[in-house]
């Protein structure tokens, strides 16, 4: 093909060379040096506020009503009473349990687009295990099982892809997003091997054994405890380890890495064992944590919106407790917006889109820098008129 | 038995003809190095502005319907819409040079929402009093078949009988089904016989190189991925006005986006191939009503069938490492002239 290519292009040259392409404006890297903590805030900030007034307005158009009261209506949504701010806590700790679970391969730049799967898998497991197991062994024990199948079940599912990654080069990307259907699709296989009526769902009412206990009261606590102990501990391990230290340098360069002897197929296998696992504990949690019910659509995206907080915070776990925070936040607050106009509750993901769009188009200003060209014709035009003026 | 094939085919066709679209789309896309996994938001995109534009369109036009029109309005509104979809990621990650995955994956949770939310609300937003969104007039008119194709149909010899199966097997779809097809084909034709489609390669496979050649990168990166978004769009459209008969329902539309991501690698790269291999994943995904005492616990396995043969083409490729077979070199990132 290359061959092909030379010939055609050296026997006539494409059109464009003729034209002259000089922009007004060109596009250089920043330094290390320039990208400040300070800076970053500020772009970042920036960019969520214009994102904000933009979906404010949206929001004004489809449901008339005025701005402020729309916000009030979203903050009582998310935080309004003890319940709403109970269930909003509690989704933000699946989501960042998620979103910890892909941040170790993002940083190695696998790009691990199946949590979706994996954390379904994971949660099939302690379904099936809640299920056949549930009362014919001790609690205990039980939960036991499941805590261990849940972790096999993602880690398998991980590493799997990582697998053919490591050694034959297969695209990771696509790999892993087709193995998510695979996963839905062994779900529907159990939803009607359990459920011989055909329902949609395995409900609280077949999974019976095997629920976590409620820490004073309070239904989601130990998910929240749990997961709180996981940001730490994920952030310890991929800021202070040797093995985070191997992460940061294969996603950097895998040359690099091979060059001062990193075992590069091991990293990747490591890491996405490391990655399916906590992906098995997401699973976990979702079903004996949370809704004590399994169906298809349980984990509801929440593999894909992982990806956008693990790059939102640039892969540092302690950022992405605010970037979960505020995807969690619009999306609780435009859905009790939509319910009190009627709508449908689709309308958090228009916002949650629009505010990604806006944070990753955003970074391009903190690490460009755009200038403008002073050779450009259009410049000197207008260097030389102020000339004459001034003369 | 012959007339079981030929409704098999028949069906396999009308459901792979969205997929079609949605590949060839997003092959193009794709040979240009850009990996659009917005694909399945941007057919939710054109499948929901055709609908809004037909739906303003038949609700204007009362009992007389121009079949011009009802055609074109739906069209324009979901290319229009498609387009804004695909100009918002090639924006992101050709001007901006943001990360394609993270670009694509938040396109398609914007697109998904933008056509469910609109799906299920639009009649509330624009005080309609129809009780729901049914394009049926619309199509009725997308859904014409060829003239002659109908009138064969009652021929009694052997011969009339074939040509009628023929008839039915090939000829018994609306416009749309053989748009895919064309366009499929001269897809294929531009990327492998003329000098856009070489330059289009060599963006994708090697931006820097083709740079130093000549070649205007970011045009041909915003041309390929606007185009081939466009495209894809056309099968959300499809699906709603042509296989749905116009009648939107949330969620509809359901995974097929990522079918139609998975049938690129299936077909590896190559439009042409992407029609056979779309009109076997739509026979794939229907194979379970055709299978006598299918349990109900065997449909999912069915249903999985198309991803798992994916898999082991994706598998199979990367083994065997043969140069034509490969994505293009680099699919999936950015490029900045200064950056070695």
């Amino acid at each position: 093909m290359k061959k092909e290519k030379n010939a055609k292009t050296a026997a006539k040259p494409a059109p464009s060379l003729k034209k002259d392409r000089e922009m007004p404006f060109y596009v250089v890297k920043r330094g290390d040096a320039a990208k400040t903590p300070g800076r970053s805030i500020l772009i970042h900030g920036g960019a969520i506020l214009i994102a904000l007034l933009l979906c404010g307005i949206a929001t004004i158009f489809v449901t008339g009503d005025n701005p402020i009261s729309i916000y009030a209506t979203m903050f009582k949504g998310a935080f309004g009473d003890a319940h709403n701010l109970w269930k909003t806590l509690q989704d933000i700790a699946i989501l960042l349990c998620v979103s910890l679970a892909v941040t170790p391969a993002f940083k190695m730049r696998f790009w691990n687009t199946g949590a979706e799967g994996q954390v379904l898998i994971s949660a099939l497991a302690t379904a099936m295990c809640m299920f056949y197991l549930g009362g014919a062994v001790p609690t205990p024990v039980l939960m036991l099982i499941m805590i261990l199948c849940s972790i096999l079940a993602g880690v398998i599912w991980a590493v799997v892809p990582a697998v053919f990654k490591a050694f034959w080069g297969t695209n990771e990307t696509l790999f892993t997003l087709m193995m998510n259907y695979v996963a839905i699709q062994l779900v529907e296989v159990f939803l009607k091997v359990a459920d011989k009526s055909g329902s949609n769902t395995v409900g609280p009412n077949l999974l019976k054994h095997g629920w976590f206990p409620e820490l004073f009261g309070q239904k989601y606590l130990l998910n929240i405890l749990i997961v709180a102990v996981l940001t730490v501990l994920v952030y310890i391990y991929l800021k202070y380890s040797k093995q985070g230290y191997e992460i940061s340098v294969v996603g950097e360069s895998e040359n690099t890495a091979r060059y001062i002897g990193v075992n590069v197929k091991k990293v990747i296998i490591r890491t996405m064992v490391v990655s399916g696992a906590l992906c098995g504990v997401a699973g976990l949690l979702l079903v004996a944590g949370t809704s004590h019910s399994i169906d298809s659509n349980l984990v509801g995206g929440r593999g894909f919106t992982a990806i956008m907080v693990s790059w939102l915070a640039k892969f540092d776990p302690l950022m992405m407790v605010l970037t979960t925070l505020l995807l969690v936040f619009l999306d609780r607050g435009a859905s009790e917006v939509t319910t009190n106009f009627g709508l449908n509750s689709a309308y958090s993901e228009i916002l949650t889109g629009v505010i990604i769009f806006f944070i990753i188009g955003c970074e391009f200003f903190i690490n460009y820098k755009v200038m403008i060209n002073r050779n450009h014709p259009f410049f000197k035009k207008k260097e030389q008129e102020a000339a004459k003026e001034v003369l | 038995m012959f007339e079981f094939l030929s409704q098999f085919i028949q069906r396999s066709i009308l459901q792979g003809t969205a997929l079609l679209f949605g590949s060839t789309g997003e092959i193009i896309t794709e040979k240009s190095g850009n990996l659009n996994l917005g694909i399945p938001g941007i057919m939710y995109m054109g499948g929901i502005c055709g609908v809004i534009g037909g739906f303003f369109y038949q609700n204007a036009a009362g009992r007389s319907i121009n079949p011009v029109l009802a055609i074109l309005i739906p069209l324009l509104a979901s290319l229009l819409g498609s387009l804004a979809a695909s100009l918002i990621y090639s924006f992101l990650t050709i001007t901006l040079k943001a990360n394609q995955n993270v670009t694509g994956l938040a396109l398609t949770t914007f697109g998904v929402g933008f056509g469910n939310f609109f799906g299920g609300s639009l009649i509330k937003l624009v005080d309609s009093d129809v009780p729901s969104i049914a394009l049926t007039k619309i199509a009725k008119v997308y859904k014409t078949t060829l003239p002659f194709a109908e009138k064969l149909a009652d021929s009694e010899n052997i011969f009339g009988k074939i040509l009628y199966w023929f008839c039915q097997t090939f000829l018994s779809y609306g416009f749309m089904v053989y748009l895919a097809v064309i366009i499929a084909l001269v897809a294929a034709m531009v990327l492998k016989k003329t000098r856009v489609g070489l330059h289009l390669r060599a963006v994708g496979e090697n931006p820097a190189t083709a740079d130093a050649a000549g070649i205007n990168v970011t045009a041909y990166k915003y041309f390929a991925t606007c185009i081939g978004g466009m495209i894809a769009g056309l099968g959300g459209l499809y699906y709603v006005i042509d296989y749905a008969n116009g009648v939107w329902s949330n969620n509809g539309f359901g995974d097929r986006g990522w079918l139609a991501i998975a049938l690129v690698i299936f077909a590896v790269w190559k439009p042409n191939l992407a029609i056979l291999g779309s009109y076997l994943f739509g026979g794939l995904y229907i194979l379970f009503n055709y299978i006598d005492g299918a349990s109900m616990q065997v449909i999912p396995l069915l249903k999985m069938l198309p991803y798992v043969v994916t898999i082991i083409v994706l598998i199979v490729v990367s083994m065997r490492k043969k140069k034509e077979n490969q994505p293009p070199a680099s699919l999936g990132l950015s490029y900045f002239r200064e950056e070695r």
